[in-house]
């Protein structure tokens, strides 16, 4: 059996889920994330008994959520904030039209509001890095690129962070 | 301007997705997966007298309901989930409403209410052969009735094989459905049970066996 050692699909969702969405919080925003999360785990879930082995299922999953991220993303265009708007990811001013179990609180706004305003891979480059504890070439995985430019993008998006938010 | 360290950034963006987001979310992916029939093994905890079960099912029926007490009880939930995600299937999700009809049927049973199960049984965790014979034998018993160790042996096709019978009882993975608990000793003991000796006695006072 090849996927003898693969854990209880509920075990991923247990473990990992909150690493999965609070990625998600940060590239597509608080109210396109719960819609992403399902997709990303139910491409998931359809593909994992056909995974060879149980290794590295957190950047596994981190690899899925980022490629339905930029789906997402192209789904819905070019935009000028593609994190959707800064208010809704930054968490503390919720716009009058928005319901409140929409709002994704217990984040530093300030700092919310500046990862979104990110260009796409230095988004979810430094999202990886910081909010979810991936290695460099963890994220070069999940981004499809290089481990030179996940550093890059890392370093870069540090660099606009601290420029911004100090 | 004090810039930001690595630290404080990394402390900052760590802090976890609200526990009542995350809920909603793990929510809506177990009712997408039950609506696309992407859920092999669902489970849920059911209650009982004796403490929490734990059940699970197959589209083909219950193939495992954990008891509390006994040896089942040494086994965590963890090690009977990884058992069914390695022996059944990986697709392992929690999803308490597939398991309405097997929670109802348990709940009547218990409050004395019920003397047989409708809901079908999935055999996959019995190994084929003896043991499998021989529960099949054991499902046989009706309620209230038991027979012994060396009965089952001889329906199960060796007569002499009354020990491995006991075997067999002890590794059904789905007692109180598969009644092994009106499996007795010949000499009028209760015996071993998966549950614990006293959750047998229980269930056989329960059934007016004793």
């Amino acid at each position: 059996m090849s996927n003898e050692s693969l854990p209880p699909f509920q075990a991923l969702l247990d473990e990992h889920g909150s690493d999965v969405l609070g990625y998600l919080v940060a590239t597509v925003g608080p109210h396109d994330a719960e819609d992403v999360f399902q997709e990303t785990f139910i491409a998931a879930l359809r593909a994992y008994e056909g995974l060879e082995h149980a290794r590295n299922l957190h950047s596994w999953l981190l690899t899925i959520a980022h490629n339905k991220a930029i789906d997402h993303h192209r789904a819905r265009g070019r935009r000028a904030v593609p994190a959707g708007d800064a208010e809704e990811v930054a968490g503390s001013v919720p716009s009058s039209n928005s319901r409140p179990d929409e709002v994704v609180s217990a984040r530093d706004p300030e700092l919310w509001r500046a990862v979104s305003t990110l260009p796409p891979k230095q988004r979810s480059a430094v999202v990886l890095r910081y909010a979810t504890d991936m290695s460099y070439s963890a994220i070069a995985q999940a981004m499809d690129s290089s481990e030179a430019a996940a550093r890059r993008n890392v370093h870069e998006g540090l660099q606009k962070l601290r420029g911004e938010f100090a | 301007m004090n810039p930001l360290s690595d630290k404080q950034l990394e402390k900052m963006l760590k802090q976890a997705p609200a526990a009542a987001d995350l809920d909603r979310a793990v929510q809506g992916v177990l009712a997408q997966a039950e609506r696309d029939g992407l859920i092999d093994v669902a489970y849920a905890s059911v209650d009982s007298p004796f403490g929490r079960l734990l059940v699970a099912r197959t589209d083909r029926g219950v193939v495992r309901l954990k008891l509390p007490g006994g040896r089942d009880g040494q086994i965590s939930d963890d090690e009977t989930l990884e058992a069914l995600a390695t022996y059944v299937s990986p697709r392992v999700l929690e999803a308490p409403s597939r398991l309405d009809e097997e929670r109802r049927e348990l709940e009547e049973y218990f409050e004395g209410k019920r003397d047989h199960f409708d809901v079908p049984v999935d055999w996959s965790l019995t190994s084929p052969g003896f043991r499998s014979r021989a529960l099949h034998a054991v499902a046989r018993i009706p309620y209230g009735k038991t027979k012994t160790y060396g009965e089952i042996a001889k329906l199960a096709g060796n007569p002499r094989a009354f020990r491995a019978a006991g075997t067999a009882c002890g590794r059904n993975p789905i007692p109180l459905i598969v009644p092994c608990h009106r499996v007795v000793q010949s000499g009028g003991g209760v015996g071993n049970y998966g549950g614990g000796p006293k959750m047998k006695r229980a269930l056989l006072d329960l059934e007016g066996a004793l």
